[in-house]
Parts: structure tokens; C-alpha cells; sequence
């Protein structure tokens, strides 16, 4: 069981849409965290340059709940409920998906949704119906986790 | 300046993951569970989200440029094809599986814990491998159109 948190989940949720906004009106750039971590460890040549704000990006965004944690003295809940190798099994497949998908929750679902991107509505209604429908099969059909 | 800013926007992103639940994947897992311990939060999420960045973007791509970069990078692609679609549901069946996106884990990272990264080194070799994948791909549909011509 997790607790529903109507107020928190949008207030996170309007802070994301904030950096969101905020990385496009000062760095020009959609706030997709597929896209952002496949560029900053893309090979130089590969890559054409920026890999400097991504890995600032990339920093900031992993420092955030540590230092709410921290010096914040915030609880942020956390439970991984599967083994730890479906859970590196599920990287992988995620990996491999959001690059032929062409993003995530974060670029398609947020930035490009709001850009009113039919590729983007098109991913997001395909991720959320796959998601769903696994999550069936897992919890309901097989009794896992 | 722009190193700055965008460790500052990365901080509010990261701060959104967490207060929101995202870092949480019970929570993102009990969202997609309608049948059993739904937790609608989630929902919350994408609509804090949206609301904001639908409303932001059209004041800030009404300006002529960025302000640390020369023009706005936005994909340029409208084709509905099937990597789009099988691709998308490929990310959903791993996301069903821990309850773990890009987005949630890398800032879960911050916690502490051993399971997003456990999640996102594999996650990091999955996009590597896909990456030269479409890469040999598109270098043969390339040799092919050459040998045609």
C-alpha cells in the first residue's frame, strides 16, 4: 500500500513542469531525461557537442533528494517491491524501448504532450496501456510481487 | 552561467521526482494497479506537470531565442511509425516490471538506495546497444539506396 497524495504529487508535478519550462526557455532544450542521459555519455563524436549541461542537469537532479534528505530533514518514501533482477532486467528493456520510442514519461509524456506532439500523445498512451497491462499480468495473472 | 543554471533546473526536477512520488516505485507501480492497490496520485503528477509546462512553453517559445543557446532545439519528426509505438510499448513493459522510467530513477539515485542503480546501469547499456543498433540500421538502408542510385 502507498498513501494517496493528492497535494504533494502536485506540487512535484508543477515543479517538473517548472524545470521543464525553464530548461526551454533558457537552454532551448525539452526537458527528456532519455534524451538528456543518452547525449551526455553518447561518445563525442557522436554527440556534438552539450555535454556540459546535461551532466550539470543530471548532477542537480540526482543531488535534489539527497539534500532534501539530508540537511532537509524530508521524508522521501522508497520501496522497490520486485527482486532486484527483475529490476535489472526491466533497465534493460526500458533502455532499449525509449530509444526506439524516441523518449519517456519525461519527454514524451510531459514536454512533448504539452506541445500538443501527436508522436508524443501517440508514446505515452502506448507506454501508459503496456505499463498497465504488465503490471495486470504481474500482480494478477502471475501473483508476483 | 548556463553550467550553473543547469544544475539549479536539475535540482528543481529532482526535487519534482521526489516530492511527487515518481523516485517511488511501489507508488508508480500501485498507479497502474486499478485492479488492486490503486494509489491515483500519479495522475496528479502528469497534471501538475503538464498544466505548468503547457502554460510555460507558450510564453517562453513566444521569445525569439533561448537565453544561454542560439535557437530552440524541438523535435522536428511528425511520423507516427512503428519504432514510435513499439518502442513505447516495449518502455512500458520494463517500467510495469519495477515501476522504475529514466525520469524517476536517476534522481532516486539521490536516496541512496542500491535499487536505481541497479536499474539504470543496465537501463544506460540497454540505450547503448539500441543506439548502435538503429545506427547499423540506418548505415544499411543508407548503402542501400546508393547501391539503387
Amino acid at each position: 500500500m502507498t498513501e494517496f497524495t493528492p497535494l504533494q504529487s502536485l506540487l512535484g508535478g508543477a515543479l517538473i513542469g517548472l524545470a521543464a519550462v525553464l530548461l526551454m526557455g533558457l537552454h532551448g532544450r525539452i526537458a527528456g531525461m532519455t534524451g538528456i542521459l543518452a547525449a551526455a555519455f553518447a561518445p563525442a563524436s557522436a554527440q556534438g557537442g552539450g555535454r556540459g549541461w546535461r551532466l550539470a542537469f543530471l548532477a542537480g537532479a540526482v543531488a535534489a533528494p539527497l539534500l532534501l534528505v539530508r540537511p532537509g530533514g524530508a521524508a522521501i518514501p522508497f520501496d522497490s517491491p520486485v527482486p532486484l533482477g527483475w529490476t535489472a532486467l526491466s533497465g534493460l528493456v526500458v533502455g532499449i524501448g525509449v530509444t526506439y520510442g524516441g523518449g519517456c514519461t519525461s519527454g514524451h509524456g510531459v514536454c512533448g504532450m504539452a506541445r500538443l506532439s501527436a508522436r508524443s500523445i501517440v508514446a505515452t498512451l502506448s507506454f501508459m496501456l503496456a505499463t498497465g497491462v504488465t503490471v495486470y499480468v504481474t500482480r494478477h495473472l502471475l501473483g508476483r510481487a | 552561467m548556463a553550467l550553473l543554471s543547469a544544475l539549479l533546473i536539475g535540482l528543481v526536477f529532482g526535487a519534482g521526482i521526489a516530492v511527487s512520488g515518481m523516485a517511488n516505485p511501489a507508488k508508480v507501480l500501485n498507479f497502474f494497479d486499478v485492479a488492486g492497490n490503486w494509489d491515483p496520485s500519479l495522475a496528479f503528477v502528469m497534471g501538475g506537470a503538464l498544466l505548468v509546462t503547457f502554460l510555460g512553453y507558450r510564453l517562453v517559445l513566444r521569445r525569439p531565442g533561448p537565453v544561454f543557446e542560439l535557437r530552440f532545439h524541438l523535435p522536428q519528426r511528425r511520423d507516427i511509425d512503428p519504432a514510435l509505438i513499439g518502442g513505447s510499448a516495449l518502455f512500458g513493459i520494463g517500467w510495469g516490471l519495477s515501476g522504475f522510467c529514466p525520469g524517476g530513477a536517476i534522481p532516486a539515485i539521490g536516496l541512496l538506495r542500491p535499487e536505481p542503480v541497479v536499474f539504470a546501469i543496465p537501463m544506460l547499456l540497454g540505450i547503448a546497444v539500441a543506439r548502435i543498433l538503429q545506427d547499423r540500421a540506418a548505415g544499411a538502408a543508407n548503402g542501400d539506396r546508393q547501391g539503387a542510385a
